[in-house]
């Protein structure tokens, strides 16, 4: 399990790459990239990403944790980054690796609906017209009861 | 007892500081949320609607009415919004 919380940029590449070296015998690998998605009329200048330093690395853990309990994984990888990143930046990936591809699939969704409510991380959007944090959607703490 | 307060997103600039030390005999995170809030408007405007936000003791989820007994760390954010 690799668990990575920056400010850098990650190559999505290398990382799948690297992730899969690390998955000896996996049968399957997901990989999710998550990106900064520009506004409909295209006029956000950057997204702040804030999260909460120690409880980050602590929450992520707990999830990818849950994640190897409730599927038969070989490996996980989660990285988020934070700070301010432009349009298209990728925030975040996830990539599960196991023997069949459901595990790898499931695992991989449930990484990504705890991930948006369960970890601490905010959101601004800053364009031309101002700054604005982005709210929690009800749908995101409704997909959590799925699982 | 001594508690490091910690502050996220908007919260934070409501408040207008990201982190302070408090003293407080609270014995839940609700009667500290009361004590803060009569300090000034900052703090009564960030705690305004106690739905709109979540906490965390000692950099766990909690609950408005968990007890603070043996607590160091409590923060106050908005929900979530990571991924």
């Amino acid at each position: 399990m690799t668990i990575r919380v920056q400010d850098a940029p990650f190559d999505f590449g290398q990382e799948c790459a690297k992730f899969a070296q690390s998955c000896d015998n996996a049968g399957a690998i997901v990989t999710f990239c998550g990106l900064v998605r520009n506004s409909d009329d295209k006029t956000l200048s950057a997204m702040m990403i804030e999260h909460y330093p120690g409880m980050t690395e602590r929450a992520l853990t707990r999830i990818a944790t849950e994640a190897q309990d409730r599927w038969s994984l070989h490996n996980c990888l989660i990285i988020h980054r934070y700070g301010q990143l432009a349009p298209g930046a990728q925030i975040m990936m996830v990539a599960t690796a196991a023997r069949h591809r459901s595990d790898a699939f499931c695992a991989a969704d449930f990484l990504m609906d705890y991930l948006k409510s369960r970890a601490p991380f905010w959101k601004k959007e800053i364009s031309m017209s101002g700054a604005e944090w982005v709210a929690a959607k009800d749908t995101d703490e409704a997909a959590l009861l799925r699982w | 007892m001594s508690l490091e307060i910690l502050y996220f997103a908007w919260v934070r600039e409501r408040v207008g500081v990201p982190r302070e030390t408090v003293q407080t005999d609270a014995v839940t995170v609700a009667e500290l949320v009361r004590e803060l809030s009569t300090r000034d408007d900052r703090y009564a405007l960030a705690f305004s609607d106690l739905s709109a936000l979540r906490v965390a003791i000692d950099q766990d989820l909690a609950e408005f009415d968990s007890p603070l007994a043996g607590a160091r760390e409590v923060a106050f954010f908005p929900p979530m919004t990571g991924g």
